[in-house]
């Protein structure tokens, strides 16, 4: 396999799979006291189904708002963004989200099965499916056995798994997770970006993940969104082609690190850019 | 052995016992010149002070190192109370007592402070050992400030309209059931209950609308925070005239106190909710009564509790003040403002000590409420692994 077949430009791939979500020149404007801030500009990116995009860049680079317009928390002040071909309300109406914030977010007085059922709950999904789904969810993220433990007695990686678990048991088009293991050390974040992977391969779900760390991005990803901060951009957008059963061992690969040096030399030309 | 500390507490104890044997015991009556008791006409009190010598001596070397060390001072103080109010009542030494007396106090002071300390002390894994020694703490402590009330007050003679000894209180208490039964009927079960549930009750279903609305926001709570300020001794006849001299002009005054707690303190809670978790809400299209009653209200459960907790020893003194505005002729706060005009003072005290007791029961049963409803929250926290 040549560096040539593993890395292609978004931009020479032509689109085969069905488009999850569709951006048109998309800029985002905040007014604040101090003026207006750019928070992203011209944005323009297609994720197909099945797809792992990652967002990498530096803070400020407008990467969880991205995520946050596409989920409907923050609306956009200019261009064009369809989810599934409606706009990101009514996906949102539909249940089309399961996001994964930084923190666990868990609802400390409810057990870790009635927090994975909360969206179920919310959604008026009947008790018995409710806890059959938690318990399937539980089970992919290795958690059961769990069920009745209260988030706070868990570990940090646990409550983490816990909580994408809650994101998986509605079965949303589309998985958003916003830096879900920023907050964890090295080795628990390795283990669940295995898992992760697995996940993802088996549910074969369409994931747009936000992270600052450029291995986990490579390893992750079928598709590297590189970003700029001041006003946020896309800077570049890179498809990888790894297995879908890669292990961590691929991180030592040329192709993984050639990959890497890519998104690590657009965050650096993002960067002097703006000096 | 050498470097070993002489326990400073049961050394003063066996020194003031044993200078207790030497000093008299009591004054000199008037009537006969003569002193009204001796020690040593006394073989109880003899033995308990010979006691008190024998045992603060011995620890003073040894150390009270242990539960049971600390238990054994705890029973020679306690042998010792009962022959100090023994001497007192019926040795004649009440009105009369003098330095000897005094010196056995402080003894049985020092042992009783040791010894509490050592159980205050006391760590145990066994969750019933360390729950009865929490117990035995305070249920002590208050034992002895009894005891300590009692001896003084008869010991120096102080009249019993300045204060009464407990065991009067108590007595009085005890002999007055039915009057205090209907007095807590009226003033606590009928007044401050209904008063309480109304207006805890009305402030939270207000927070919730204030904080649905925001002009309420903006209006209705600095007029709350007005009605919060108004003095309860000019709200209360008003009050009467209103609703009448029962129940009811109670209830209204309690209402009127308790509402701004309940209002401020529910309204912060509903803010309380993290942003992460509303945006999380959000993501689900969970509609508005569904992210109050998911997420919004058990959030501010500890804050409503604060407030139940405030108002539910506010709701007692608002009844019985308003009590003194016009009543019928039943009620805490009425017993009190007619016994004190005929010089019973035993019997307000027994209406304070009714009063005491129901507000630290209120008190109690929402703070165990509280802990099983909020068991979630970091200052209740259990681990179960």
């Amino acid at each position: 396999m040549t560096l040539k077949q593993v890395v292609n430009n978004v931009a020479e791939m032509p689109a085969s799979k069905k488009a999850v979500v569709d951006i048109n020149k998309l800029s985002l404007t905040f007014q604040t006291a101090d003026g207006p801030v750019y928070a992203l500009s011209d944005v323009d990116l297609t994720i197909e189904e099945g797809d792992f995009v990652s967002f990498i860049g530096p803070s400020g680079c407008g990467k969880t708002t991205l995520l946050r317009v596409i989920a409907d928390l923050e609306q956009a002040t200019g261009g064009d963004i369809s989810i599934n071909g409606v706009t990101p309300h009514e996906a949102r109406e539909k249940r089309a989200y399961g996001y994964v914030f930084q923190a666990p977010a868990l609802l400390p007085w409810r057990s870790i099965e009635r927090n994975v059922t909360l969206p179920l709950e919310i959604m008026e999904i009947s008790k018995e499916e409710r806890v059959k789904r938690a318990q399937e969810a539980l089970k992919l993220v290795e958690l059961n056995g769990f069920e009745k433990k209260f988030p706070w007695q868990l570990s940090g990686g646990m409550q983490q798994r816990a909580s994408i678990a809650r994101a998986l048991s509605f079965d949303a088009d589309l998985l958003l997770m916003d830096e879900p293991f920023g907050a964890l050390d090295e080795i628990v974040r390795d283990h669940l970006n295995e898992q992760l992977l697995k996940l993802w391969a088996r549910t074969n779900k369409t994931v747009a993940f936000v992270t600052h760390s450029i291995p986990e991005a490579v390893y992750l990803s079928t598709k590297i969104v590189v970003m700029s901060p001041r006003p946020g951009r896309i800077i570049d957008v890179i498809e990888t082609n790894f297995p879908n059963d890669r292990t961590l061992d691929i991180r030592e690969t040329p192709e993984f690190l050639e990959i890497a040096h890519r998104v690590r030399e657009g965050l650096r030309a993002g960067h002097s850019n703006d000096e | 052995m050498t470097g070993m500390k002489l326990d400073k507490f049961c050394l003063v104890a066996a020194i003031a016992a044993l200078l207790a044997l030497i000093f008299p015991l009591s004054g000199i009556d008037g009537d006969t010149g003569k002193q009204v008791a001796f020690v040593g006409d006394i073989p109880g009190l003899a033995i308990a002070m010979a006691l008190c010598v024998i045992t603060g001596a011995a620890f003073t070397w040894l150390g009270v190192r242990s539960v049971k060390a600390g238990m054994v001072i705890l029973a020679v103080a306690v042998f010792g109370c009962w022959q100090a109010v023994d001497v007192l009542y019926d040795h004649g030494v009440a009105g009369y007592a003098a330095l000897g007396f005094w010196l056995f106090i402080i003894s049985l002071w020092a042992f009783v402070w040791r010894g509490i300390d050592v159980i205050a002390n006391f760590h145990s894994l066994d969750r019933s050992k360390q729950h009865a020694a929490n117990i035995v703490v305070p249920l002590a402590f208050g034992v002895w400030l009894l005891f300590v009330w009692e001896v003084v007050v008869s010991g120096f003679g102080v009249p019993q309209v300045l204060l009464p000894p407990p065991s009067m209180i108590g007595e009085r208490f005890v002999n007055s059931t039915d009057i205090l039964a209907s007095d807590f009927h009226q003033t606590f079960v009928k007044a401050v209950l209904s008063g309480y549930v109304m207006g805890c009750g009305s402030a939270f279903i207000i927070a919730i609308a204030v904080d649905r609305v925001p002009f309420l926001k903006r209006g209705l709570l600095p007029l709350g925070n007005m009605v919060s300020a108004l003095p309860i001794i000019g709200v209360a006849p008003i009050m009467v005239m209103w609703f009448g001299f029962d129940w009811q002009s109670k209830a209204a005054v309690i209402v009127i106190m308790t509402f701004f707690p309940m209002l401020v303190n529910t309204v912060t809670g509903l803010n309380a909710a993290g942003k992460l978790e509303k945006d999380l809400m959000a993501t689900y299209a969970s509609g508005y009564w569904s992210t109050l009653f998911r997420l919004r209200l058990p959030a501010a459960m500890p804050f409503v509790f604060n407030a139940l907790k405030i108002n539910s020893t506010l709701a007692l003194i608002g009844a019985i003040v308003a009590e003194f505005f016009g009543t019928p002729i039943v009620g805490m706060g009425f017993r009190i403002s007619t016994e004190v005009g005929r010089m019973n003072i035993d019997m307000v005290w027994a209406e304070i000590a009714l009063a005491a007791l129901a507000g630290t029961a209120f008190y109690g049963a929402v703070a165990y409420i509280e802990r099983k409803a909020t068991s979630w929250h970091p200052s209740f926290r259990v681990r179960r692994h």
